[in-house]
């Protein structure tokens, strides 16, 4: 079984490492070219938004397996302000960083499961997870 | 790490050829080189190669169009080349695009489209 990694995000050399470090994972796991593409480019949504909202947090990149389905599973926290409105941070468009507001709806479209979770204070936990051939 | 893009210049073109995967920083470095470079030479189109590219996020498609529109008020072109087709597919999922900027699939396209103009 490939192991999980852990790395810290600060910079955003960071968030290049995590994008080509869950690449790489994917690839192991058995993911199809397209859905590496996926998966990178969602790792590096989230990663950013550490980045650029928290300063700092950690990406824990990892396989997942149940006895029917393979996939990767990717949690990214911080402990920055968190999100006041998480409904609106979800919605197409909306950004307080000054970006396109795609980051977050894009990230939980291309993914299978996508759960946020946010104390205003304390910072946010998103848990991604995608499947093959789903 | 720094990662410094080659741009080439022929004919009043810039080539900017993107050897490998851009931080955010590294980005907004070409950025500027570009915009500069463009009003140095007076260029007539810019031409970005990122066939290297695995990924093209929100930041990095924001900022080509951002490249694109500077460029275009300049008055000159701006040409995206080499898009890999897993990367199209993964800017269509998240809702990216490079809405009314040029693209091209090789160089030669690229030259072919700058040719027609």
């Amino acid at each position: 079984m490939n192991s999980a990694s852990i790395q810290t995000i600060r910079s955003d050399g960071d968030i290049v490492v995590a994008r080509q470090t869950g690449r790489k994972i994917a690839e192991d796991v058995g993911f199809s070219r397209a859905d590496q593409a996926l998966i990178a480019t969602a790792i590096s949504e989230l990663a950013r938004n550490i980045v650029v909202y928290a300063n700092s947090g950690e990406m824990e990149i990892s396989p997942v397996e149940t006895v029917s389905r393979s996939g990767v599973r990717v949690t990214a926290q911080d402990y920055g302000p968190g999100i006041l409105d998480i409904k609106a941070a979800l919605a197409d468009g909306f950004s307080t960083g000054g970006s396109l507001g795609l980051g977050l709806p894009g990230t939980r479209r291309i993914v299978d499961e996508f759960d946020i979770q946010s104390v205003p204070g304390e910072g946010v936990t998103v848990t991604i997870v995608k499947w093959i051939g789903r | 790490m720094t990662r410094r893009v080659p741009i080439l210049r022929q004919n009043g073109i810039l080539i900017a050829s993107i050897q490998e995967e851009l931080s955010d920083g590294d980005i907004l470095a070409l950025q500027s080189r570009i915009l500069s470079d463009v009003v140095s030479i007076n260029a007539k189109a810019v031409v970005i190669d990122v066939s290297a590219l695995d990924v093209l996020d929100s930041f990095g498609t924001r900022t080509l169009t951002e490249i694109a529109s500077s460029v275009e008020l300049r008055g000159a072109r701006t040409i995206i080349v080499g898009i890999q087709p897993e990367v199209a597919m993964a800017m269509v999922l998240l809702g990216l695009d490079f809405r009314n900027i040029a693209t091209a699939f090789d160089l030669d396209h690229a030259f072919d489209l700058l040719r027609a103009a």
